[in-house]
């Protein structure tokens, strides 16, 4: 034990005699593994973002929407199949369901006194908040009454309060939209920026009131349905397929004139195709810390070359062929672990600023910490093996001749 | 303490197989100070080789200190080099990276002996070189290296010292104090064997060995007269290479 502490000591040193050979082999592995924790932590961050968005939008949610099929671009108001009646019977007869809220709206003018903006007017029941998961900021939401008497009440999104109110009281007051004057009842927390679409652009009213009252429409642009849990997604879908199917006179074989899309199944090929961009990204810094290690290797042979003296003296007072090999590994072992401690914090460092510059979200996971170092030290004394071996294995007669 | 019997060493070289001793048999007993002389090519360096441990006899015997060692290979070898044998070379070889008391300290370092460091001073001492133990190889001069080689072999209180040409690197003069620091060990009782081409520092010891196409040549003892009438004609001409 002593002996190996010792021969350790052995090795340090001569790492130290060389400090430009040394840090410019380590600098590989820095890189590598600096480059890896990046990656991932890139990789990380971009699947954490993408969850996050998709289950901002409520959990456990199927939305129905009028139209053909994903594939299909005929959606949205123009196809109008969707009625209140539909979301009426979803709730009363699918199984497992916990509340649906539907949606009818267009686009309008909001005007507060001289301030005005252009937004998404929303009409729905009090179930919406839940399922499409929008907290209070203050005031109240609309409630079953009013939906039942059509009243003329709005609960402001985050982005028009700031534009209407710029910060003021905003309950209380009133607002007109088409013209027509809204009490604003209250105001919803902002959900935040996701993507190219701002959730907090709206002006949530009765579902009633915004059909018949505001546009005179008779259609639901979309049935947001929460079903109980996780596992009863599936089958809820099939449910609300059929009944929709029967509702709606489908003949047997056509095209329903519908869609349903799983929030879990969107949140699936989204969180593959993170994967996948991970796995590449880790790929392309695995190969540069493949890089780092043949770097040390190569070091190491050049430098068992010309310390072949030295052996040779080594073993001529009595070194055993291990004492040789332990020296040599550790040299190679302190660089890669030294290498790859110095690569954590570059890396650290590195998905710290890319996250900073905003274009990128990154989450450093433990894991990948602990991956990129353990692939470090494991390529360390990989490719520092056969050179210590080489080194151990010299003749030392051989070696003592060498000039 | 050394025995050889029947000592042959064969090299293959391209097919062809080359007899560099071709059964060679001799004996040094307890505190002999033996010179061996030979032409080169005619294997007095594979006999060192041998003598050394640093290789191994193809066939023959070879009882170091009443062990066989002539079967062992590799770390074995290894430990009997540590333990049995001293070297000294004409080159030196010493780390360049490291002290003089670490150079020193080096057999004992593979050894896993525990008072390393005050053992080493302790032949630095003997060799005269106390005051420079922090001292690096090439802050010294020539003569000294050599006497951190001589301490280096003596460390370990060897069963014998092997000199290869000790003196070849170095000035008449200084290599006359090496060959004085010689005749100190060998008074106090070391065995040494010096390997040396030049019959004036042949003539420092007590029994010339010769080695004429990989046989023992001649072996006898050094005249008393002769010793000392060659001692005082190397002493006149100091400095002198």
């Amino acid at each position: 034990m002593r002996l190996l502490f010792q021969l350790s000591g052995v090795a340090l040193r001569s790492l130290w005699a060389n400090k430009m050979r040394s840090s410019l082999t380590m600098l590989g592995v820095i890189i590598g593994v600096g480059a890896v924790i990046v990656m991932l932590g890139i990789g990380e961050g971009a699947k954490r973002q993408v969850s996050k968005r998709i289950t901002s939008m409520g959990t456990n949610l199927l939305v129905v929407r009028p139209g053909f099929g994903r594939r299909s671009h005929v959606r949205g108001a123009s196809v109008k199949t969707l009625v209140l009646k539909d979301a009426e019977a979803i709730k009363s007869q699918v199984p497992n369901i916990e509340a649906v809220a539907p949606e009818a709206g267009k686009n309008a003018q909001v005007k507060y006194f001289a301030k005005n903006t252009n937004t998404t007017i929303l009409g729905t029941t009090e179930a919406y908040l839940s399922v499409n998961n929008f907290t209070l900021d203050e005031g109240r939401f609309i409630e079953p009454e009013d939906v039942q008497r059509r009243t003329k009440v709005a609960v402001i999104g985050a982005t028009p309060a700031k534009e209407l109110f710029e910060g003021g009281a905003a309950v209380g007051e009133r607002i007109k939209v088409k013209g027509v004057n809204f009490e604003v009842i209250g105001v919803l927390k902002a959900k935040g920026q996701s993507g190219y679409r701002d959730p907090d652009a709206i002006v949530v009213v009765p579902v009633t009131t915004a059909m018949y009252r505001l546009f005179g429409i008779k259609n639901l642009r979309a049935i947001n349905v929460q079903v109980a849990n996780q596992k009863a997604m599936s089958n809820a879908q099939a449910d609300i397929e059929d009944l929709l199917i029967r509702r709606h006179r489908i003949p047997e074989g056509a095209q329903p004139d519908f869609n349903i899309r799983n929030q879990a199944e969107i949140l699936k090929t989204m969180n593959q195709v993170t994967e996948t961009f991970t796995t590449l990204l880790a790929a392309v810094a695995f190969v540069s810390m493949l890089v780092g290690g043949i770097g040390i290797m190569n070091i190491m042979l050049v430098s068992v070359t010309e310390r072949t003296r030295e052996i040779g003296i080594r073993k001529a007072v009595g070194a055993r062929q291990r004492h040789i090999l332990f020296q040599f590994l550790v040299e190679a072992v302190v660089l890669s672990v030294l290498g790859g401690l110095l690569g954590i914090a570059a890396g650290l460092f590195a998905a710290h600023m890319v996250g900073k510059s905003g274009s990128w979200t990154t989450a450093v996971r433990t894991d990948s910490i602990v991956f990129a170092f353990s692939i470090a030290a494991g390529t360390g004394v990989f490719f520092g093996l056969y050179p210590a071996y080489k080194a151990s294995r010299l003749d030392p007669i051989e070696a003592l001749r060498y000039e | 303490m050394i025995r050889l019997t029947d000592i042959t060493k064969e090299y293959h070289m391209g097919g062809e197989v080359v007899r560099a001793l071709a059964g060679l048999s001799f004996h040094v007993g307890e505190g002999d100070y033996v010179a061996i002389m030979g032409p080169s090519g005619s294997g007095k360096s594979t006999l060192m080789n041998i003598l050394g441990c640093l290789d191994k006899p193809t066939s023959g015997r070879y009882e170091l200190a009443g062990e066989d060692v002539s079967k062992l290979a590799g770390d074995d070898l290894a430990d009997v080099r540590n333990r049995r044998i001293g070297f000294v070379f004409q080159s030196f070889n010493l780390l360049s990276m490291s002290s003089a008391a670490e150079n020193v300290a080096l057999p004992l370092l593979y050894a896993g002996a525990r008072n390393a460091r005050a053992r080493a001073m302790e032949a630095l001492d003997r060799v005269g070189l106390a005051g420079r133990s922090g001292h690096r190889p090439n802050e010294m001069s020539g003569g000294q290296r050599q006497r951190v080689a001589i301490a280096r072999a003596l460390v370990t209180a060897p069963a014998i010292i092997l000199a290869d040409e000790p003196t070849g690197n170095l000035d008449t003069k200084t290599g006359i104090e090496i060959l004085g620091l010689f005749e100190e060990l060998h008074k106090e009782g070391s065995t040494i064997m010096m390997v040396t081409h030049e019959p004036e520092v042949a003539e420092y010891t007590e029994r010339i060995v010769t080695v004429r196409d990989g046989l023992l040549g001649s072996d006898e003892p050094v005249g008393k007269r002769r010793r000392s009438g060659l001692h005082a004609a190397i002493s006149d001409e100091p400095g002198d290479p």
